[in-house]
């Protein structure tokens, strides 16, 4: 949809020369996405990482995108297999992962059905494939290739067949290990890539290999580049338009794992849990050379009862994980937040309910975050929508944390634990790491709950610090935290905890809005799909809805001024990855119609209609498919 | 002359500890409960060792017993059901410094804790704990506990428990990295004490099952033991327990046991006819999480923000 035609995007000022490579003339693009799939094991996702960071080293703006099979290690040649990389990259910013693919390189063509079935391509995708297995001792193979790349042609894509591991073999014994970087160099070519900035690349992913893998690599990679030049005669060109400023680029795991260091924190405590530890993978490490540890609990549960006991005793904790583990935790945050424990809980969410989609995306935690307690639990939800806010959201729920004495949990997703994007390069501040834990004597005319009538915010005693004893209980509990059931107690214990809220609340300003201030619809948004919903709205503006979209960053507290924007619209309406009923689904009516949860809480929240889009497809959210909804909406 | 020398100085604490330094709210546990036993043992052991209250932490699950820190002018967190280990092993992993004692039950400790507990003999961190053990469920009035015996009668369980119980002791015994076993009982107060101050000076986890009575929902529990020291056993070691010579006069039934002897540890621990008091097993060698967790401490801002720069060099573009 978005790049149905590639000359409407391509370039008509092209301010680099363009490329020239064996004498055919690279087409200058605007943006581009390319896909490389394969079995699981085959080195795509290394390959395609590394082609990403290369363009943002050259000036583009990335989006990667990792295709996981659901299993560890799927069967070979297998359609529900596909593993590999989605690479969306262009001259200017790229927020989301796009529609359709123009290219994809396919180590098979079983995996490539994978993929069909999810609308990764249009006809006129470009599909680089193996051709390896038309000469293939298996009769079954042969006849399975030469059906798909006929069914693949009926389809309308371009289809060009590569003996890609006859190549290899040429330049190295074992082709199953380093094609992917043969493949690697080839698309360094048709796309003009900087093949030095691609060896550099080889040489810090294998940076803890032996020199011989090394050279083997960095081998493959410049034969795929020379025999792309001399065979292939597709050749782009992508400049960069972007303002270069130093930057950074990562995946959001890793920058939510910068941001634990970045805040100060020194105890990162966790239980492994896909799409979530591989931030903690990250901090392993590197996190002792910044003072801190990371500890792996024998459970969800331990997890963040060290992390508590470990913010109780000094600086605030940080504890990792995603759905099923949050459930686990939730005893655990319910004494943190009456106990009034700084904590930062970052929840990647992954598809639900139970064990749901492990690898896959969804947004369904929302409501959990926010209300998923007995009784009443003031907890700070924030979430991020950028890799870059993965980042700088770290260091304000420490802030939050401490400041308000509470528990605040961050949500992120699968989208943004494994895409990468570049983002400019954060100042190092060094306000921004916790104070070293205060052990000087505790005033004792100062109670540890001596809670502020206005803000309920109370300073909290820290052990060590000598006249502050003090018994932490989980039990209703006066000012001295005294255990205490006399009704009066109960009811100003929940209404100083919620009245930090309140005090939160105060300091937030209401969200900016993408487009006019007012309108026909206006699409409400909260964490990764930001990019997909505003490339999806300006798409929609440029041809004349009326149209505005905003997002949330704080959703408990919600930020303010939400009625006063809604009302200026004629119709609200969210988009979301998790699930709602269809309104036209059988049974369902006005009254008994399940919502989104953003939908659900700003309908409460805010007593306006709010509709909604969603899917749990466990994929992103594309903003082709969002346009199709707002142009029904819009009468487009 | 008359006078000392400067390096014969005598270190004169700032403050003495008294008894009263460490007892906190009044105890709510019914009159006669062995609580009150322990309270008093450990408010001992922390005078003698003139533990400072503000570097002092008592941390508890939920549950009678883990009623114990509101009963002491310390630090103290009574947190959830069956997770005191973990709350506890957070509070010491980056606070070399502080004192970390942990109260829980046998339904704490050995049903909803049980996977904590088997993790935290395995970290084998800086730690005092106490298993007070009645073998029963107090709080929520008389349910089976894992530690209650086969047939025992109780409001979950009428016509008598099904399971045999679990040994809190061959278990801990048999987990890796067990550094420190002891048990002692609520009606000798001499031995109880003995045995605390005894884990409290030992380095590493110090586990210490605790043989007591619910005046409520097991008062005659160990009522023949009571009554008949013969038919408790003594362990004797001079790397043991040293409980003086009123102990060794009730107590006539003794057994020279090596604490580092693990196998026999666990025989002596297996026995049904004797109640075997004493430290079964001490290694201070074993490995402690809380060492490692110390490693790293106290990094300047400035240091932070190297170190963050470093990795900021690796993903820049």
């Amino acid at each position: 949809m978005l790049n149905a035609n590639l000359d409407e995007l391509t370039t008509t000022d092209n301010n680099n020369s363009a490329a020239e490579i064996s004498g055919i003339k690279a087409k200058p693009l605007k943006e581009c996405i390319i896909e490389i799939v394969s079995d699981a094991g085959e080195g795509a996702q290394k390959a395609g990482q590394s082609f990403g960071s290369v363009s943002a080293k050259m000036g583009n703006g990335v989006w990667t995108v990792e295709i996981i099979p659901a299993e560890v290690q799927p069967p070979a040649r297998s359609r529900a297999g596909a593993s590999g990389i989605r690479i969306r990259f262009g001259s200017n910013k790229i927020t989301n992962m796009g529609d359709e693919a123009d290219l994809v390189v396919a180590f098979n063509e079983q995996v490539l059905y994978g993929r069909i079935e999810q609308d990764a391509y249009k006809a006129g995708t470009i599909i680089l494939i193996e051709s390896k297995w038309k000469n293939s001792k298996v009769p079954e193979i042969k006849e399975e290739y030469a059906q798909a790349l006929n069914e693949f042609k009926e389809r309308g894509f371009d289809v060009r067949e590569i003996l890609m591991e006859e190549e290899c073999l040429k330049h190295v014994d074992n082709p199953s290990k380093g094609k992917n970087m043969w493949v690697l160099g080839m698309l360094c070519s048709i796309y003009s890539r900087d093949v030095t900035k691609a060896e550099a690349q080889i040489r810090h992913t294998f940076r803890r290999k032996s020199e011989k893998i090394i050279e083997s690599n960095l081998r493959l990679l410049n034969a795929g580049y020379s025999w792309a030049a001399e065979n292939i005669e597709l050749k782009f060109q992508i400049g960069s338009e972007m303002k270069q400023v130093p930057r950074l680029v990562m995946n959001g795991n890793e920058a939510v794992g910068m941001g634990v260091m970045a805040a100060g924190i020194e105890v990162c405590s966790m239980y492994p849990i896909t799409p979530a530890t591989s931030v903690t993978h990250y901090l392993s490490e590197v996190f002792e050379k910044s003072g801190g540890l990371v500890h792996q609990a024998e459970d969800e549960i331990a997890a963040i009862g060290f992390a508590i006991g470990a913010s109780y005793a000094g600086k605030t904790a940080v504890t990792i994980t995603s759905g099923p583990g949050m459930a686990l935790k939730t005893e655990f945050i319910g004494l943190a937040s009456m106990a009034e424990v700084p904590l930062v809980i970052v929840d990647v969410q992954r598809g639900g309910p139970s064990t749901g989609l492990p690898t896959k995306v969804e947004q369904g935690d929302l409501l959990y975050a926010i209300f998923g307690q007995p009784g009443d639990t003031p907890t700070v939800v924030l979430a991020a929508s950028t890799i870059e806010e993965c980042y700088h959201f770290v260091i304000l729920s420490r802030q939050l944390a401490e400041a308000f004495r509470m528990p605040v949990i961050l949500l992120t997703d699968a989208n943004l634990a494994t895409g990468v994007q570049p983002f400019t390069r954060p100042e190092i501040n060094l306000d921004s790491f916790s104070p070293p834990v205060n052990q000087s004597p505790w005033k004792k005319e100062i109670r540890p709950y001596e809670w502020d009538e206005k803000t309920g915010i109370s300073q909290r005693p820290i052990p060590g610090q000598a006249d502050g004893m003090y018994v932490l209980t989980g039990l209703a509990h006066d000012e001295e935290s005294h255990v205490a059931y006399d009704s009066h107690i109960n009811q100003l214990g929940c209404n100083r905890r919620s009245r930090k809220m309140a005090a939160i609340h105060k300091t937030l300003t209401p969200p900016k809005i993408n487009g006019d201030e007012s309108g026909d619809l206006l699409v409400v948004g909260w964490g990764s799909t930001l990019g997909a919903i505003e490339e999806a709205v300006s798409l929609a503006r440029k041809m004349g809805g009326s149209v505005s979209s905003l997002h949330l960053r704080f959703l408990s507290p919600v930020e303010p001024g939400l009625e006063e924007i809604f009302k200026r619209f004629k119709k609200v309406m969210t988009v979301e990855i998790n699930y709602g009923d269809e309104e036209n689904d059988p049974l369902i009516t006005q009254e008994n119609r399940r919502r989104t949860q953003l939908s659900w809480f700003l309908r409460a929240h805010t007593l306006i209609d709010v509709d909604f889009l969603a899917h749990i497809h466990g994929q992103p959210m594309r903003p082709g498919f969002i346009l199709q909804r707002l142009k029904k909406e819009l009468g487009l | 002359m008359f006078g000392l020398q400067s390096e014969c100085m005598l270190h004169v604490p700032e403050q003495y500890h008294t008894l009263s330094d460490y007892e906190g709210a009044q105890p709510r546990w019914c009159p006669s409960c062995g609580d009150h036993a322990v309270l008093t043992a450990v408010q001992k052991v922390c005078r003698e060792k003139q533990l400072p209250p503000e570097k002092t932490v008592f941390v508890s699950g939920i549950g009678c017993s883990s009623r114990f820190p509101h009963y002491m002018k310390t630090y103290g967190f009574h947190g959830l059901h069956g997770r005191p280990f973990p709350v506890a092993e957070g509070i010491k992993f980056r606070r070399p410094d502080l004192d970390v004692f942990v109260a829980t039950g046998d339904g704490d400790c050995c049903s909803i804790g049980a996977g904590h507990w088997i993790h935290a003999i395995r970290y084998n961190m800086n730690m005092t704990v106490m298993l007070l053990d009645n073998e029963i469920y107090g709080l929520t009035k008389m349910q089976t506990s894992p530690t209650s015996r086969k047939g025992t009668i109780s409001n979950t369980h009428p016509h008598g428990s099904i399971l045999p119980p679990i040994n809190p002791l061959i278990t801990t015994l048999g987990v890796a990295n067990a550094s420190f076993v002891a048990q002692t009982v609520d009606w000798n107060p001499a031995h109880l004490y003995s045995t605390l101050l005894a884990a409290h000076s030992h380095q590493g986890f110090s586990f210490v099952r605790i043989l007591q009575r619910c005046p409520h929902f097991s008062p005659n529990l160990f009522a023949e033991e009571i009554s008949n020291p013969d038919l408790t056993v003594l362990l004797t070691h001079e790397n043991g327990i040293e409980a003086g010579a009123e102990v060794k006069k009730m107590y006539k039934n003794s057994l020279e046991h090596d604490p580092a002897d693990m196998n026999q540890a666990r025989e002596i621990a297996q026995r049904e006819d004797l109640i075997p008091i004493g430290l079964f097993f001490c290694d201070p060698s074993k490995e402690q999480y809380d060492k490692y967790g110390a490693s790293n401490i106290g990094f300047s801002p400035q240091k932070k923000a190297a170190a963050l720069k470093v990795e900021f060099e690796k993903y820049a573009v």
